[in-house]
């Protein structure tokens, strides 16, 4: 498994991303400005704040020459993970439904807290990662960190997404940092193969600084292929 | 072509909770303002641009995610 | 004549100053020059008020790779690396705009310690405002919280940990001191120092406005009072985006071997940046004002020389390598403009388009300031007030519930849930896990904990005594973490070093310093001074805040501070005599006064290496260090994190001369609360004083005894958020 992972001017958490996946496999940085993706076989859109987050989280970003490529990847099938700020690029770009809005709190918020893979839609579990999420490991101890993570979409698209198994990861009950419409932290696209989420599974690969549960994130993702 | 001013005023849509226009909100009658409601905090940009014709267009694609937020364009220079 | 002498007056130098420039010069300066001597003369720069005391402190050791006098100090830790450190302070901008204050006070001292070529990788930030119950504190608090976690969180440096303390005294006057801790190859790390006569200076990052001019010399050295709205305008703004971008420049072009050496713009700009490379340097630098990259059209060249716009570095490059290092800035959208030249003349030459418009020698402009003895005079009682909040009739169980929630010792979860302690992936205590932050260093094999410390009410009631407990209470975290010190950095924020009580304070800290640090054997790195800090109603609360980096060879052998287990066997460790005076009952209600009894630093030295090597060899459940509200508190902290209560009696404590009340809440150096398996601490010599279990805290202090449910403690000591956050007067 080969592993891309943007950086933009902005970006902090490129460099923990790059390490999470070199536990699975290969990985390397894209630079912003590069288009090639040759030889990846699974992009990650990190966390941090990419070009100051001024404006909109992400809104500049997504024009960048390496989202395009990005878009080009995603649409053919490829695999793509994005986190916290990766989520809001791929939200602002269209690659996800949806919209991530300031904290209710109006603070960042740093925490570590439980998340749980989302239940399958009506049709039974999209991928394989779904399945197995419910069946072995209902949580996952991962920290979040954000002022801007509170998902939104209209009240009929929500429903959409819950009843086409799109969302992919939800706060345990009570431990939503940021009023997120009905405890969601992460969803996917309709094909699968794009993810995003707010917390950080990056920082949830070694025991000692946290959890592994984050590795669960990642390996779902490679499997992810519409 | 000579350059026109212009405003966008962008703002949450209706019915998008916003915190900083509840928060404003909540401040309000401790400052012995009563009676305001329906708060909204959004921001504005200013810019001079030579073809006004793609405001719009600037505004849907960079300026405002309408997704989520409204848009006003308001021409300064007099030019409607 | 006379408007001449107004002007430099202005500026804040005395007459004898003036003089002793225009002697200097041999003819009196033009307004750029009196500008530039004007910051580099002030006490923010040229230290003149401390310099001498500061000269006590031991500065020297086998593991110190940069001492006082370079960007930050930096230790060997091994393996080719080194970790580079220094706290300063951003008081008087935080006071008056405390958003942007702290947001810039994090901004310059992540610039310090990148300018030695190493990554930063942790901040820690120490802070002091007036009593919470007033509306400017609550203000104050909320914007230097944003402030740290907008700049830290923004560029991706973790804040690991900190402080807060909520005093009277700093009412008007709050302090903000950053500390940033980086890490680098020991030998890729630059220095300050210009060097090659010929080869070009360069002005990178954010280009220059009229930002803070006048900053160093009015906002760092003039007493705070009404009227602080008019300072605004001179309030400089944070960046953090253009400054990640200026970081990851700077590195990648040291990393390529295309600087000579690096400095950061901090107070005065561009004149004291290369005013203090050229004399480090032993050169000359010429400068064209023409040349710098301006936000503003129509600066003057004494603006562009004392701007204090943010994010901006010089370095030297030699002159073959500049286009390679102009690159490097474009790939990173960061600006840059060769501004300047080294020369040999011994001279700081100004230019504008190529005609001079200032020049002075370097050794007059950056060390020809005048160093001034202090007057100290011991105040005669306690000048501070005091307000009693805590009726002397309290029961044990309430008066152990309202020190909890005493804003000072009460958790700082809120504050700390606003920064990012995660990123960079080296975490391993994160803030209220441990003592002392722990953060893996893979590259060198082992691991580091930083704690910062400063008690400055107890201070004030013996700044000698108060000082060596701020340097022990350090010592006593990292040991807590299994760290041994390598290192040390300090901010003196102190009152005015002018009036003799603010001196005398002044005077003892340091002695009080060097003496701890003596005697420990721990190197003082580095270090900032903040002088001149007053409200209307006098002087805070004599400072130091201190700073310390330990080592600690395996990031898995350390300890928290939770009880982790039923049964564990809980006890107390190390040279521990709480009293009364000073402490947090003591303030509240309202019973401070002058004195503190003296610590034995070789008892508590001691203790502290029992309980590194207890922590190193897995010996130990939990640990922590008996601080502010006392052995009771800390029982409390050990229960809640552990979600564990317990069951002890004080007893041994007692016959030891304790009263109940004292072995309670009395503070003071050398104790260790620990927990773990009753015959490990028993060898340890800790004194069995009882063992986790239940849920409630059930503790035995003669006709003091109560017992208390770990709910009610919780809710007392998780109280910060809602009494930060509530509105009203």
């Amino acid at each position: 498994m080969r592993w891309g992972v943007l950086q933009f001017p902005g970006s902090c958490d490129e460099r923990d991303a790059l390490h999470a996946c070199s536990l699975l496999g290969e990985a390397r940085l894209v630079w912003h400005e590069d288009r090639d993706l040759a030889g990846i076989d699974a992009v990650v859109v990190p966390g941090g704040f990419s070009y100051g987050d001024y404006l909109r989280a992400g809104a500049i970003a997504r024009f960048s020459p390496a989202m395009e490529a990005v878009a080009g990847f995603a649409a053919a099938g490829g695999p793509v993970l994005g986190i916290c700020n990766g989520f809001q690029v791929l939200c602002e770009a269209g690659l996800l439904p949806g919209a991530l809005l300031l904290n209710e709190s109006m603070r960042f918020t740093c925490r570590q807290l439980d998340l749980i893979p989302a239940d399958p839609g009506a049709d039974g579990p999209k991928s394989a990662d779904i399945a197995r999420f419910s069946a072995h490991r209902p949580r996952l101890s991962i920290p979040a960190k954000h002022g801007e993570g509170r998902y939104w979409a209209p009240d009929d698209a929500l429903d959409a997404l819950e009843e086409r198994g799109q969302v992919a990861y939800r706060y345990a009950p009570g431990q939503n940092p940021n009023g997120s419409a009905r405890d969601i932290a992460g969803v996917r696209n309709e094909a699968g193969n794009v993810v995003g989420l707010m917390p950080h599974p990056e920082h949830a690969v070694d025991p000692l600084t946290g959890s592994t549960d984050g590795l669960r994130v990642f390996e779902a993702i490679a499997e992810a292929r519409p | 072509m000579a350059a026109v001013r212009a405003r966008v005023l962008i703002r949450p849509k209706e019915g998008i909770l916003d915190p900083q226009g509840k928060a404003v909100e909540g401040a309000l009658p401790a400052l012995g303002f009563e009676g305001i409601g329906h708060v909204r905090v959004g921001r504005m940009v200013e810019l001079e641009v030579e073809d006004p014709e793609r405001l719009g267009e600037l505004c849907e694609k960079l300026l405002a995610n309408p997704l989520i937020e409204d848009y006003e364009i308001e021409r300064l220079d007099g030019g409607g | 004549m006379t408007i001449e002498v107004a002007k430099h007056r202005e500026l804040g130098l005395t007459d004898s100053e003036f003089e002793l420039i225009v002697e200097k010069l041999g003819r009196e300066p033009n307004d750029v020059e009196l500008a530039m001597f004007s910051l580099l003369w002030s006490e923010h720069c040229a230290y003149k008020h401390s310099r001498k005391l500061l000269r006590r402190l031991p500065t020297e050791g086998e593991r110190v790779v940069m001492g006082p006098g370079e960007n930050a100090g930096a230790v060997d830790v091994g393996n080719g690396y080194a970790v580079a450190f220094k706290v300063e302070s951003h008081n008087h901008p935080s006071a008056v705009e405390p958003f942007q204050g702290a947001a810039t006070g994090v901004g310059g001292i992540l610039r310090d310690v990148f300018a030695l070529g190493a990554r930063p990788i942790a901040i820690l930030d120490s802070l002091r405002f007036g009593e919470l119950d007033s509306v400017r504190s609550r203000h104050l608090l909320d914007g230097a919280v944003r402030g740290i976690g907008h700049y830290g969180n923004s560029i991706g440096v973790p804040t690991v940990g900190g402080e807060i303390y909520f005093e009277a005294p700093y009412e008007h006057n709050c302090l903000v001191n950053a500390m940033c801790v980086g890490l680098a190859r020991t030998e890729d790390m630059v220095r300050a120092a210009a060097a090659g006569v010929g080869n070009a200076v360069l002005l990178m990052g954010a280009s220059t406005g009229r930002d803070g001019i006048g900053g160093a010399s009015v906002l760092a050295s003039a007493e705070l009072g009404e009227g602080d709205d008019a300072k605004r305008p001179t309030v400089q703004i944070g960046d953090p985006f253009e400054e990640s971008k200026l970081l990851e420049c700077c590195l990648e072009l040291l990393e390529r071997g295309l600087l000579v050496s690096l400095q950061d713009l901090g107070a005065a700009g561009l004149t004291s940046s290369a005013g203090e490379m050229a004399s480090a340097g032993g050169v000359g630098i010429d400068l064209d004002v023409a040349k710098v990259p301006l936000r503003e059209a129509d600066m003057e060249p004494f603006e562009i020389m004392v701007s204090e716009s943010q994010e901006r570095m010089l370095g030297v490059v030699e002159p073959a390598k500049v286009a390679e290092a102009i690159a490097v800035c474009d790939k990173w959208q960061t600006g840059s403009a060769e501004i300047g030249v080294v020369t040999d003349t011994g001279q700081i030459r100004i230019l504008r388009d190529g005609e001079l418009v200032g020049e002075m020698p370097v050794e007059a402009l950056v060390d020809g300031c005048p160093l001034y003895d202090l007057e100290p005079a011991e105040p005669e009682g306690w000048i501070y007030g005091n307000r009693r909040t805590l009726s002397e009739d309290a029961s044990a169980e309430d008066t152990l519930l309202a020190l909890l929630a005493s804003p000072s010792v009460a958790s700082k979860r809120w504050a700390f849930e606003q920064y990012d302690c995660l990123v960079g992936s080296r975490t391993v205590r994160r803030p209220e896990g441990a003592d002392a932050a722990v953060l893996q260093l893979s590259e060198a094999d082992n691991a580091i904990a930083v704690s910062i410390d400063g008690n400055g009410r107890r201070v004030a009631c013996d700044p000698y005594a108060g000082t060596v407990e701020a340097v022990l209470e350090c010592a006593q975290n990292l040991a807590c973490a299994g760290a041994d010190p390598l290192g040390l950095t300090n901010c003196l924020n102190f009152g005015n070093p002018e009036k003799p009580a603010p001196a005398w304070q002044l005077d003892r800290a340091v002695s009080g310093l060097a003496d701890a640090c003596e005697a420990l054997g721990v190197p003082v790195v580095g270090g900032n001074v903040s002088l001149y800090n007053e409200g209307p109603e006098g002087p805070i609360y004599p400072t130091p805040v201190v700073g310390m980096v330990g080592e600690l060879p395996d990031p898995a052998a350390t300890c928290g501070g939770a009880f982790a287990r039923v049964g564990d066997a809980i006890a107390l460790l190390g040279p521990f005599e709480p009293t009364l005076p000073g402490s947090e009952l003591a303030k509240l209600r309202g019973e401070l006064d002058m004195g503190l009894p003296t610590p034995d630093i070789e008892a508590v030295a001691e203790a502290c290496a029992t309980v590194r090597d207890a922590v190193r060899a897995g010996k130990l459940s939990s640990v922590h260090d008996v601080s502010d509200g006392g052995l009771a508190c800390a029982l409390a902290e050990c229960a809640i994190a552990g979600g564990h209560g317990c069951r002890v009696d004080l007893q041994p404590l007692r016959e030891r001369g304790c009263s109940p009340e004292e072995a309670l809440f009395g503070e003071g150096s050398g104790g260790f609360l620990v927990s773990g398996e009753r015959a490990a601490l028993d060898a340890l010599g800790a004194t069995y004083l009882g063992e986790a279990a239940g849920t409630t805290l059930e503790i035995a202090a003669g006709d003091r005894s109560f017992t208390v449910g770990l709910d009610a403690v919780e809710s007392a000591w998780r109280s910060l958020g809602s009494q930060a956050e509530q509105s009203g007067a």
